[in-house]
């Protein structure tokens, strides 16, 4: 078949690799018929997470059609329609049990877990397209995926909703919305966002649809900040604007009741001296990361709440521990349990509550895929999303 | 050789989590002489009959330990051990179940003057806090060439102490999902 490989720093390729295939009972394969790149896959692409391989197929956000199930998968069937979920879970552990299915004990083969329990203290669960820290799934940029454990992540779509509707179940959708659930938000609360990428937007939108009074959203990139306007936020310029000065000034003086970043430090990857260099160049939003979280606990009102759904690797430099326990501030982050969500949310598009297909700026065929990786690295202001779709014709 | 420590306080933590451990307080029937001590607990989402009966019998090891040539059941109770070493090198021994308590405890030596003596137990606890089975290994062994050995163990995958906690995750993967996971990527077997 055909999908994008990684070889190394700004180098992936469309290569013909071979068909994946049954290996577990409760596997499944999709024939791929949308795929979107990720902000994270650009992580890959300037080669700053560790434990990738030349040859991986990348690509962790996917949909297609059911072609062959497993004997151990009694749920789905050849020739539906399935969105599937980036994080690898299996349905059966203490963790997917409390519905922490990005904590799945069981995903992450034996052999690969050790790195990240010696990263982080217990390791961490797989995920498709991604380092082999988290597995070295093959991923779903490509025309066939091989789907473990397929009877507990991929969620079944009716005929007739387009691709484009429901493509982002699969990863920036939830995780919008798990950045919203995590700020518990309540009735009259002001939410600032910090970062109007893909997951930002759809933060805004679910914090919205939460029930949020308001919310300001904070960006550089005039289309994004355009994009979070039209969703319903109050934007700030952070170029132009003395951002904190400006959050208090909004709220008479109380400040935001929650934050979200959205913005992350993954291109920091697991590297601290990468990290401790960064962090002493300029302090702008989109190269350095660590200064918008400090932004983020400086604004948060006191008792407020915190929400990191932009993805951290490593340590931090000057965390302001201070102003986190003398405000009494709340924080939660993580991965972002997908499976949880997927039903409730797409429910909610079918219902016409969200929708997410504004984001989309690019439709490519498969072929040009590489295309697509450099385009959505240097011009993010009119690249906000490329969806891939393998032997994809013009209309 | 085992190490002599002196503890005023020993607290509730397990001998293998001891900074300075000492096999002979692990408890293990004859772990006399032997030199490391290794100890790892997995909670496991299953039964604890369910569990000890599939580690009960040998035969069905190879399916969760890599580094196994072959394991062959010679009576009840002995069972004659092949593993890759580093390189090309083969161990071979013999093991004996030393104790036994069906649905519990399942105790083992290695059986005559072996180089790579070992012995070792596995316990199967009900979650006192209803989480499942509280599976934890404990064993002691000699590292073949001693230092050296473990070094050259290390770098070439086949520390013990890795092995087992790999073997753990895999024996919890088959019992909680009936399946291993297995990223199925070409780029592994280059």
């Amino acid at each position: 078949m055909r999908a994008l490989t990684w070889q190394g720093k700004h180098d992936v390729r469309v290569e013909t690799v071979p068909d994946p295939r049954i290996i577990n009972p409760r596997d499944a394969i999709i024939r791929i018929t949308s795929t979107a790149i990720c902000g994270s896959d650009l992580h890959l692409y300037d080669d700053v997470i560790p434990g990738m391989k030349s040859g991986d197929v990348l690509g962790h956000e996917f949909m297609g059609e059911v072609v062959e199930v497993g004997p151990g998968n009694q749920k789905l069937k050849v020739g539906e329609r399935v969105v599937v979920p980036f994080v690898i879970a299996c349905g059966q552990c203490f963790f997917c049990g409390k519905q922490q299915f990005a904590a799945c004990d069981n995903s992450n083969p034996a052999e690969k877990a050790d790195a990240s329990e010696l990263a982080y203290g217990y390791p961490m669960a797989a995920a498709f397209g991604y380092s082999h820290l988290t597995g070295g799934y093959p991923g779903g940029q490509a025309e066939y995926a091989r789907v473990p454990f397929s009877d507990i992540g991929p969620i079944v779509i009716p005929d007739g909703v387009d691709d484009d509707k429901v493509l982002f179940l699969s990863d920036i959708l939830p995780t919008g919305w798990m950045a919203a659930v995590n700020c518990d938000i309540e009735s009259g609360d002001t939410v600032a966002v910090w970062g109007c990428g893909p997951v930002g937007l759809f933060a805004i939108q679910s914090a919205l649809v939460l029930g949020a009074h308001r919310v300001i959203a904070i960006d550089h990139h005039p289309h994004r900040l355009e994009l979070a306007k039209s969703l319903g936020a109050e934007v700030i310029n952070f170029e132009e604007t003395r951002v904190n000065e400006a959050l208090a000034e909004l709220t008479g003086g109380i400040g935001p009741d929650a934050c979200i970043d959205a913005v992350g430090m993954e291109s920091h990857g697991l590297s601290p001296d990468n990290l401790l260099d960064h962090i002493k160049v300029k302090t702008f939003m989109a190269t350095d990361r660590v200064h918008a979280l400090r932004q983020v606990i400086m604004a948060t009102r006191k008792g407020g709440r915190i929400s990191i759904p932009g993805v951290y690797g490593g340590v931090a430099d000057k965390f302001p521990i201070g102003a986190l326990m003398e405000k009494g501030l709340t924080l939660k982050t993580g991965q972002t349990h997908v499976q949880k969500f997927s039903q409730q949310l797409l429910d909610l598009i079918l219902d016409g509550k969200l929708d997410t297909t504004f984001l989309i700026s690019h439709r490519l065929d498969l072929e040009e895929a590489a295309e697509g990786y450099k385009n959505f690295k240097e011009k993010q202001n009119e690249f906000t999303k490329v969806v891939l779709k393998p032997k994809f014709t013009r209309h | 050789m085992a190490k002599k420590t002196t503890r005023t306080t020993r607290g509730d933590a397990p001998e293998a989590t001891a900074k300075d451990p000492n096999p002979a307080a692990a408890g293990l029937a004859n772990a006399e002489g032997e030199d490391t001590l290794i100890g790892r607990t997995v909670t496991i989402n299953r039964p604890r009959q369910e569990l000890y009966d599939l580690w009960r019998d040998v035969r069905n090891i190879p399916l969760f330990m890599v580094d196994v040539v072959s394991i062959t059941p010679l009576d009840d109770l002995r069972s004659r051990w092949v593993m890759k070493g580093p390189g090309d090198t083969r161990f071979e021994w013999t093991s004996v179940i030393v104790e036994e308590e069906p649905g519990y405890l399942i105790s083992w030596a290695t059986e005559g003057d072996t180089d790579v003596s070992n012995t070792g137990r596995i316990v199967f606890i009900d979650s006192p806090n209803g989480r499942g089975t509280i599976v934890r290994a404990t064993f002691t062994y000699d590292a073949p060439a001693g230092a050296l050995g473990k070094l050259v163990a290390k770098v070439t995958q086949h520390d013990p102490r890795m092995q087992a906690r790999r073997a753990l995750r895999r024996f919890k993967q088959l019992m909680e999902t009936g399946e291993i996971a297995n990223a199925g990527s070409p780029v592994d077997d280059r």
